[in-house]
C-alpha cells in the first residue's frame, strides 16, 4: 500500500539558533485523508508545515520529504515550487494584503492576464464562482482590511483551495472562526476530501479532530509521540499524549465571589470611524462587578470586539451613553484614559494590535507598564527584567530568554506575551478579547486559573470568546450580542449552549 | 571562549559588518594614498569633518525610528547658521560694545557667542516644534511638511543673507569648531573616559548581582571594557601626535561635543520611556496606541530634539566657516539620512541605533575625505557615495533574509 502514501516525512530535524524545533520527525500522510496534527504551543507543528510549504528551504533542515514517492527539495523560489508541486497552505498568522480586495488577494501572484494585462472581469468572475461554490458569503470586491478577522481567515482558505492543491495544509484555521463558519469550513473539507484532496489539519480545539479527521498525530517537544486512527482516540487520550500527563478537567473551578459593582454602562452607542452613520455598538447597557467574569458571546460581527474596544476608548466614534467606573462618570476617549481608570484590554488581533513584532519579548511585555519602574530619566532595566521574567514564568512562555524577539516564538506563545503585558498592568477591570485563541489545552488551563485568581483578588473581568464551552464554564454571567445589540444577559446556571445560540442568532429575544 | 565571542559577533552581526566595512574603507584609502589618509593630520580633519553630519544623523535616527523623515535638516542647519552669523556680526557686536564700551573685546565676543547660542538653540526648538506639530497634531505627512520646510528655510537663508556672506564671527565662535584641547587635557579626558567605562560596567554587574540575575563571565565584560578603552586610548594617542606649527594639539572641541551629544542621545534612546516609546511607535503604531502611549506628544518631542540638533550643527558650521554663507547645510539632509541607513536604521521605522548612525556618518565622511585626498573629481565622489549607500542597504537586506 506504499503508493497510498501521498507525503512521507522522513527523519526531519530542524534547529533554530539555540533551540531544536523538530527532532527526527517521521510521518506518513495517506492520500485522501484528513490528518490531524496536535501538540502544545511550541511543539513544532507550524515549523513542520513550513518545511512542507517551502518556507524553510531544503538544506535548512535535516531529513527528507517524499511526495508520491519522489523526494522534494525546495530551494530558491521554494514557496512557488511547493505550490507547483501541489502543496497549498493556510498559515497560522494571516498573510493577506489588507488594502487589496478579496479577489485580488485570492489571485495574488497568479492573476489571469492577457499579455501582462490583468483580466479583471475574469478575476472577479472566478472569485465569485469560487466563493459561491463553497457557500462563502463574502463580497468579492471588498477590501480585505475591512473584513472581520474570521472572514479574512475564510478568504485565506479560499485562496489555498483555489490553488487546486493535492495537499492542503491548514494551520489553526478555526481559531478565528465562529461555530457557524467552522461548519462551513468542514463542509468544504469534506467536499475536497471526496475529490481526493489530502489535508493536514492543525488545531487546538480538540473536539474538531473528532468531527473531521481520519488520523491524528500528536507532537510534543518536536517529537512524534504517536499516530492513531481517530476512531481509536479520545479527548483524554490525546490530551495526555500532548502534555505528557493526565489532565482531569479542562476548566479549573474558581472560588469567585462577585462583590460590588465597579463599572456601569448605560445605553452605550458608537459609530464606525471609517463609515459615518453606521452603528457599531447599539444601545448596550450592563454592569460589571468586582471579582466576576462576564462572558461576552455572539457571532462574528455581532459587535463584541467593537463593544470592548469602545469601552477601552479606542473603538467607535461619536460615542453616546454613559460609562461610570466606581460610581464616577468616566469619559474614556483613548487607551490612556482607559488605563487611568485601571482598565486594560487584551486585543483580539495580536499581530496588528497586540505586539511590536520586531521587538523582544521583554520590551513587548513592559511597554504599557514602564511607569512602574521608571523615573523621568531612567528605566530601571533590572527591575523590568525581573518583573517580565516573572510574568513569562507564570504564563509558561516557552523561550530561551525573554530578550529573544517575539517572532521567534510559536503562535500560542506570542499570545501569552500579549496576555502577560496586560496582566502586568495590574488592572481593576481586565478585558480579554478571545484570550485563548491559538493556545494549547495545558496553557489554557493556566490562563483560566490566572483569571480565577485575578477575580478572587477582586479584579473584574470581561471575556469575549467564540468558544462556547469556555464562555459557559468560565463566566459568572454571559452577555450575548446580536447585531451590535445586547440580546440578553444570562446567569451561568441558566445558560446553555442552545439558549446562547438562540440569542446570538436572534431566534430568541 | 572563542565560540562565545563568535556568538556575540553573530548576534550583533549588523554592528560588526559596519565596523568591518569602515575598517575596509580605511585600509583601502590608506593603501591608495600611501598612508597619507591615516596620518594624524588627516584623521584629525576627518573626525572634525564628520561632526556636523553626525549631529544631524543622531537626530535623524530618532525621527526615522518613529516612522517619519526630516528632509528639512540641511536647510534648517543653514538657516540657523546664518542667523548665528547675523546675530554676531550685525546685532550683538554693536549692541554689546555700546553697552560695555570699556570691556575687553574678547570678553564681549564671548558674551556675544553665549547669547547667540541661546537664541539659535531656541530658534531650533521653535522650528522643531512647528514642524513636529504639523506632523503629529495636524496629521500632515512628515515627508511633505519637511519637504516644504526644506524650501522655506532655504528661502529663509537667502532672506537673511540677501545673497551675501555674513561675517566674520567672533573668535570664541570659531573656537567651538576649530580649537583643540592641549595634549595634557586630552590625556586627562581619556583617563576619565576609561575610568568611567570600567566603573560603569562594574557598577552594572553589581546591580545585576543585587537582583540575583545570572552574570556573564567577568572576562566578557572586561573584554568589552578593554575594547572601548583601547578605542578611546588610541584615538587620543593619534590626535596627540598632530602638531600645527610645532605645537602639539589634541582632541578637537567639536568632536568632544559630538561625543557628549551621542552619549546623551544614546542613553535617551535606550534607557528612557521617551526612547522606548519612539521605537514602539515605529514598530507598530496601533499596538503603541493601545498600550496607552501618547503618540503625538512623542513625535513632537522627537522633532523638537531634531531642531535642537540642527541648532548645534548650525553653530558648529558657522564656527567652522567663520561666516554665514548662502549654501551652508546644502544637501546635508541626504548625507544624514544616508549615514543613518548605512548605520542600520530601517526606513520602515522601529529600528536603528545612535552608535550605528555615528559609524554610518563616519563611513560617509571617510568616503568624502579619502576621495578628496586622492583628488578624485566630484562626479566620482557622488557616484561612489551613492553606490556605497545602495550596497550597504543591500547587504542589510541579505543578512535579514538569512535570519
Ligand atoms: N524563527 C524562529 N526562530 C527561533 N525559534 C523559532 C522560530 N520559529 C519557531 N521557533 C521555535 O520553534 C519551536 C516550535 O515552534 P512552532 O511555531 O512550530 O510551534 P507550534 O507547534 O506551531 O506552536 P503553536 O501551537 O503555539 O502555534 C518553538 O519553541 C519556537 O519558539
Ligand atoms: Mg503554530
Amino acid at each position: 500500500m506504499a503508493n497510498d502514501v501521498v507525503l512521507e516525512i522522513d527523519n526531519i530535524t530542524k534547529e533554530f539558533p539555540g533551540i531544536v524545533a523538530l527532532t527526527d520527525v517521521s510521518l506518513q500522510i495517506k492520500r485522501g485523508e484528513i490528518h490531524g496534527l496536535c501538540g502544545e504551543n511550541g511543539a513544532g507543528k507550524s515549523t513542520l508545515m513550513k518545511i512542507l510549504s517551502g518556507v524553510y528551504e531544503y538544506g535548512s533542515y535535516r531529513g527528507n520529504v517524499y511526495m508520491e514517492g519522489e523526494e522534494i527539495k525546495f530551494t530558491g523560489e521554494s514557496i512557488k515550487q511547493a505550490i507547483a508541486k501541489g502543496i497549498a497552505i493556510v498559515y497560522q498568522e494571516l498573510s493577506l494584503v489588507p488594502k487589496l480586495t478579496v479577489g485580488e488577494n485570492i489571485f495574488l501572484g497568479r492573476e489571469p492576464h492577457n499579455r501582462g494585462i490583468i483580466n479583471w472581469d475574469k478575476l472577479y468572475a472566478e472569485t465569485d464562482s469560487l466563493l459561491k461554490k463553497y457557500k462563502l458569503e463574502i463580497p468579492f470586491g471588498a477590501q480585505v482590511g475591512n473584513l472581520g478577522i474570521g472572514q479574512q481567515q475564510l478568504v485565506e482558505i479560499a485562496r489555498a483551495i483555489s490553488e487546486e492543491a493535492k495537499v492542503l495544509i491548514l494551520d489553526e484555521p478555526t481559531s478565528a472562526l465562529t461555530e457557524e463558519e467552522v461548519g462551513t469550513l468542514f463542509a468544504i473539507l469534506k467536499e475536497l476530501k471526496a475529490n481526493g484532496v489530502t489535508c493536514i489539519y492543525i488545531s487546538h480545539k480538540l473536539e474538531e479532530f473528532f468531527k473531521i479527521t481520519d488520523t491524528i498525530t500528536v507532537l510534543r517537544d518536536g517529537m512524534v509521540i504517536g499516530t492513531l486512527p481517530t476512531t481509536e482516540a479520545t479527548v483524554e487520550k490525546i490530551i495526555s499524549m500532548m502534555v505528557g500527563r493526565v489532565m482531569k478537567e479542562r476548566f479549573p473551578k474558581g472560588n469567585r465571589k462577585p462583590g460590588e459593582t465597579i463599572m456601569e454602562v448605560r445605553n452605550l452607542t458608537a459609530y464606525d470611524p471609517n463609515a459615518p452613520g453606521v452603528k457599531i455598538v447599539d444601545d448596550v447597557s450592563f454592569s460589571l462587578r468586582r471579582g466576576e467574569i462576564l462572558g461576552v458571546a455572539g457571532l462574528m460581527g455581532s459587535g463584541r470586539t467593537e463593544l470592548v474596544t469602545t469601552l477601552f476608548g479606542e473603538g467607535g466614534v461619536n460615542v453616546s451613553g454613559e460609562i461610570s467606573v466606581k460610581n464616577i462618570r468616566a469619559d474614556i476617549r483613548s487607551a490612556r484614559g482607559a488605563m487611568a481608570n485601571k482598565i486594560s484590554l487584551v486585543p483580539e488581533d495580536r499581530k496588528a494590535l497586540g505586539l511590536i513584532v520586531n521587538d523582544s519579548i521583554i520590551k513587548n511585555i513592559s511597554l504599557p507598564n514602564l511607569d512602574a519602574f521608571s523615573s523621568f530619566l531612567r528605566i530601571n532595566k533590572n527591575e523590568e527584567y525581573k518583573m517580565c521574567q516573572k510574568y513569562a514564568d507564570d504564563l509558561q512562555i516557552k523561550t530561551q530568554s525573554i530578550n529573544a524577539l517575539v517572532t521567534s516564538l510559536s503562535g500560542g506563545n506570542q499570545q501569552k506575551v500579549v496576555i502577560a503585558k496586560w496582566l502586568m498592568s495590574s488592572p481593576e477591570i481586565l478585558i480579554l478579547d478571545e484570550p485563548t485563541r491559538g493556545i494549547d489545552v495545558g496553557a489554557k488551563y493556566e490562563i483560566y486559573k490566572l483569571m480565577n485568581e485575578l477575580a478572587e483578588k477582586g479584579v473584574a473581568l470581561i471575556m469575549v470568546s467564540s468558544d462556547l464551552p469556555e464562555v459557559l464554564s468560565m463566566s459568572d454571567r454571559i452577555m450575548v450580542m446580536h447585531e451590535r445589540q445586547c440580546a440578553g444577559i444570562l446567569d451561568q446556571n441558566e445558560a446553555t449552549q442552545e439558549i446562547v445560540m438562540a440569542l446570538a442568532t436572534g431566534i430568541r429575544k | 571562549m572563542l565560540r562565545s565571542i563568535w556568538n556575540i559577533i553573530l548576534r550583533n552581526i549588523k554592528t560588526f559588518t559596519m565596523i568591518f566595512a569602515l575598517g575596509f574603507i580605511w585600509l583601502l584609502f590608506s593603501i591608495l594614498t600611501q598612508f597619507g589618509f591615516v596620518q594624524p593630520e588627516n584623521l584629525s580633519n576627518l573626525f572634525r569633518q564628520m561632526t556636523i553630519i553626525s549631529f544631524l544623523s543622531i537626530g535623524m535616527v530618532l525621527v526615522i525610528v518613529t516612522g517619519n523623515i526630516d528632509l528639512s535638516v540641511g536647510s534648517v542647519t543653514g538657516f540657523l547658521s546664518v542667523i548665528a552669523a547675523f546675530l554676531q556680526y550685525y546685532v550683538f557686536s554693536s549692541l554689546l560694545s555700546g553697552m560695555l564700551p570699556t570691556a575687553d573685546p574678547l570678553l564681549v565676543g564671548a558674551i556675544s557667542t553665549v547669547l547667540t547660542i541661546i537664541v539659535v538653540v531656541a530658534t531650533g526648538v521653535g522650528i522643531g516644534a512647528l514642524q513636529g506639530t504639523m506632523v503629529s497634531y495636524l496629521g500632515i505627512p512628515a515627508f511633505i511638511v519637511t519637504l516644504g520646510g526644506m524650501f522655506i528655510f532655504r528661502g529663509g537663508v537667502l532672506a537673511i543673507t540677501q545673497g551675501k556672506t555674513i561675517g566674520p564671527v567672533e573668535e570664541s565662535m570659531k573656537a567651538i569648531a576649530q580649537e583643540y584641547t592641549s595634549p595634557l587635557v586630552g590625556w586627562v579626558i581619556a583617563g576619565v573616559a576609561i575610568a568611567l567605562i570600567f566603573f560603569g560596567i562594574l557598577w552594572r554587574r553589581r546591580q545585576k548581582k543585587a537582583y540575583g540575575f545570572e552574570l556573564k563571565p567577568m572576562r566578557f565584560d572586561i573584554l568589552k571594557a578593554c575594547f572601548f578603552s583601547v578605542l578611546v586610548f588610541s584615538y587620543v594617542l593619534v590626535m596627540n601626535l598632530y602638531q600645527v606649527m610645532g605645537e602639539f594639539k589634541s582632541i578637537q572641541y567639536p568632536v568632544l561635543l559630538m561625543a557628549v551629544v551621542a552619549l546623551v542621545f544614546s542613553y535617551l534612546s535606550s534607557n528612557t520611556r521617551f526612547g522606548r516609546y519612539a521605537y514602539a511607535i515605529g514598530g507598530n503604531k496601533e499596538a503603541a496606541r493601545l498600550a496607552g502611549i501618547n503618540i503625538k506628544k512623542n513625535i513632537l518631542q522627537v522633532f523638537i530634539l531634531m531642531g535642537v540638533l540642527c541648532a548645534v550643527a548650525g553653530i558648529v558650521l558657522t564656527g567652522r566657516v567663520g561666516y554665514g554663507t548662502t549654501s551652508g547645510g546644502d544637501k546635508y539632509e541626504l548625507t544624514a539620512i544616508a549615514g543613518c541607513v548605512i548605520g542600520g536604521t530601517s526606513l520602515m521605522g522601529g529600528e536603528g541605533t545612535i552608535l550605528g548612525a555615528l559609524v554610518g556618518s563616519l563611513i560617509m565622511t571617510s568616503l568624502d575625505n579619502g576621495m578628496s585626498y586622492m583628488n578624485l573629481g566630484p562626479e566620482w565622489q557622488y557616484i561612489i557615495k551613492g553606490a556605497v549607500l545602495i550596497l550597504a542597504v543591500y547587504l542589510d537586506v541579505v543578512s535579514k533574509k538569512k535570519k
